[in-house]
């Protein structure tokens, strides 16, 4: 696997301000992008994402490290030259120009010909199917539609890399999932490296080849979306991506003793001492009674596909568990159950 | 029947509220108009006023003179170029006022919202004063003997003072200074709205600082620019104190020609004909430059 790298920020830092006011917003980020690939930059706000993507849009400049675009330094490289392109969260859409003037201002500011201009506004603008719009002026467009103006502008110019800013967090639920298996059609027909900043995680589990979870101006996991999800690397990103179980422990031998006193085998790889374990609601099953962790109904939330289970443990703590609805025997508020998870389902974190 | 009633007494106070306004136009703006207009075409009396006879002669003495000799008629030379000069100091006073004005505007939008009002407040500060008084003090500042020349000299720059007062240049300047917050306010009230991630949006296109200036920001800010133009184009172009103190005898605008026509040179006439001609140019700029600039804002 040599796949050659389109971003490659390399110890990126940015601190705002100085003196006592002085705000991290970056702390030691080192992150590289593969050509061709999707790849989501997933966190709360204030974790420093949209940083990062302004300081490969070349809007903020890294007060250390540096950024590599296909193996050229552009750190100090201002945004007008660099061969890549924004799709802002706001859109930015110029309101004073039609559909068509907006997508075309790139290739026109770079001073291809007239009719070069045209006949790569039409393709894009089919593209994102909005070919009858041209000659609309963006407030008259809908929401989605502005979006999809907005993509098309920043795919014009064929840029290396398309940044993505929150870009569907304006949309409705609806729309949103639409726009989200659109974006993933065009960054494969286009082949363009997306680089796609969001705090949804569902959004970047669907969507990416690639997550790097950020908090507080670090770079905590880079992964695929399975990974992520499956062996988060700490308590955060298990926290973060999904809905996570965290029972604390103990490591004896090949298990963990957990609170209750019961002792859990698990995979482990030289923790010792207190650890945290993770496991997903739906990795725990529910048995009527007899061998696993004795556990007592606290509360069920039926989810249609799903029934959510509030257990109760003999220590006091809770431990969520998803099943399928359509599985044998249904739980009642109050009933006594026994837990058993799978050893290869549990995440041993340290503590 | 509530609802009807309380929508129609609705309408008829919109009208009342507008009835005081409409009646000061009425007689204080239509009405010496109309008077101005039916002098222009009266006799011009013996010493001043008119005589109720109607004559050609006022429209006529606009552009042509007749020789008092022999009666030859030719171009009044002298009228076309106090015209002429009208128009052009005007253009160039907002030419001047908003080459100073952008930047001014663009700084105070830019601030945190909290010292904005500080600023707009300074631009307003010249109002407080009376413009004779404001006029007096630039003819301090640049006359012969003036604080200019005075430190231009002592700085060992100048061995004699410029002449600057009574020149045309004297009364660009003071027009400038009149009308700058004129420009500013408008220009920053665009400005204001102005929706700054759009630059950021030009950058991210390829764009170079003065395409984005072109490109994006001026045509966005574009009834600002044409609010502050009419604002200082209008008033410059019937200046009267600013030319008269400024600018001397000699450097007359339209304004002290009319003022000189109903005062030393007793005719009426001519000097109705010539409002009402200054007028019609002020209509005209006025249709024809909104016309032309928002041809390509058909939001605006």
């Amino acid at each position: 696997m040599n796949t050659p790298i389109a971003v490659d920020a390399r110890n990126i830092g940015k601190i705002y301000a100085t003196g006592k006011d002085a705000v991290t917003a970056l702390g030691d980020v080192s992150i590289s992008i593969e050509k061709g690939e999707f790849f989501t930059l997933l966190g709360p706000s204030g974790c420093g994402k949209t940083t990062l993507l302004r300081c490969i849009a070349g809007f903020e400049t890294p007060t250390s490290g540096s950024i590599h675009l296909s193996g050229r330094d552009i750190t100090y490289i201002p945004p007008n030259q660099r061969p890549v392109n924004t799709v802002f969260q706001s859109y930015a859409l110029f309101p004073h120009l039609s559909v068509a003037q907006n997508v075309g201002f790139g290739l026109k500011m770079l001073g291809k010909p007239a009719g070069d201009v045209a006949k790569a506004v039409a393709r894009v603008l089919a593209l994102v199917k909005l070919e009858d719009f041209a000659d609309r002026l963006p407030q008259q467009l809908s929401g989605g539609q502005q979006q999809r103006v907005a993509l098309a502008r920043a795919l014009a110019p064929e840029p290396e890399v398309l940044l993505l800013d929150e870009p569907l967090s304006a949309l409705d639920l609806k729309l949103r999932k639409e726009m989200q298996s659109e974006l993933k059609r065009l960054q494969t027909e286009t082949g363009i490296t997306f680089v796609f900043v969001t705090h949804d995680q569902e959004e970047a589990l669907t969507m990416s080849n690639r997550i790097g979870v950020m908090s507080q101006g670090e770079l905590l996991q880079v992964g695929t979306p399975h990974d992520i999800y499956e062996h988060p690397v700490n308590r955060f990103v298990a926290d973060f991506i999904g809905e996570t179980n965290f029972l604390e422990g103990v490591v004896e031998g090949h298990q963990v003793r957990i609170g209750t006193g019961d002792a859990l085998d698990v995979v482990l790889d030289g923790q010792v001492g207190a650890v945290t374990l993770a496991i997903r609601p739906e990795q725990v099953s529910l048995t009527t009674a007899g061998a696993g962790i004795a556990a007592q109904i606290a509360e069920t939330t039926y989810l249609g596909t799903d029934t959510h289970y509030d257990l109760k443990l003999g220590d006091g703590s809770h431990i969520i568990a998803r099943v399928q609805s359509k599985s044998a025997g249904t739980f009642n508020v109050g009933d006594t159950v026994s837990i058993a998870i799978d050893a290869k389902a549990v995440q041993v974190l340290k503590s | 029947m509530k609802g009807n009633g309380a929508q129609r007494s609705k309408g008829a106070n919109g009208w009342l509220l507008s009835a005081p306004a409409l009646v000061l136009l009425v007689f204080a703006a239509s009405g010496p108009l109309l008077i101005v207009a039916v002098y222009s075409v009266l006799e011009k009396g013996d010493y001043s006023g008119v005589r109720w006879i109607l004559s050609g002669d006022g429209w006529f003495r606009v552009l042509f003179e007749r020789d008092i000799f022999d009666q030859t008629v030719s171009f009044a030379d002298a009228n076309l170029s106090i015209f002429w000069r009208s128009v052009k100091l005007s253009i160039a006073t907002t030419l001047i006022t908003f080459a100073f004005g952008l930047p001014t505007a663009w700084f105070i939008a830019t601030r945190p919202a909290k010292s904005r009002a500080f600023w707009l407040f300074l631009i307003t500060i010249p109002f407080w004063t009376n413009l004779l008084i404001r006029t007096f003090a630039i003819m301090e500042v640049i006359r012969n003997e003036g604080i200019l020349n005075t430190a231009l000299i002592n700085a060992g720059l100048i061995s004699e003072p410029i002449q600057i007062l009574y020149t045309d240049t004297a009364v660009l300047i003071g027009m400038a200074y009149v009308y700058l917050p004129l420009m500013v306010l408008p220009l920053y009230a665009a400005i204001d709205r102005f929706d700054f991630r759009l630059i950021e949006a030009g950058y991210d296109l390829y764009a170079s600082r003065l395409q984005v200036l072109r490109g994006v920001i001026l045509p966005i800010i574009k009834p600002g620019i044409i609010a502050g133009s009419i604002l200082v184009f209008i008033p410059s172009l019937g200046a009267y104190v600013t030319p008269r103190v400024l600018g001397g005898g000699k450097n007359m605008m339209i304004g002290n020609f009319i003022e000189l026509q109903f005062g030393q040179g007793q005719n009426w006439p001519l000097g109705a004909a010539l409002s009402t001609l200054l007028l019609l140019v002020v209509l005209v700029s006025l249709l024809v430059y909104t016309r032309v600039s928002s041809r390509d804002t058909p939001h605006e």
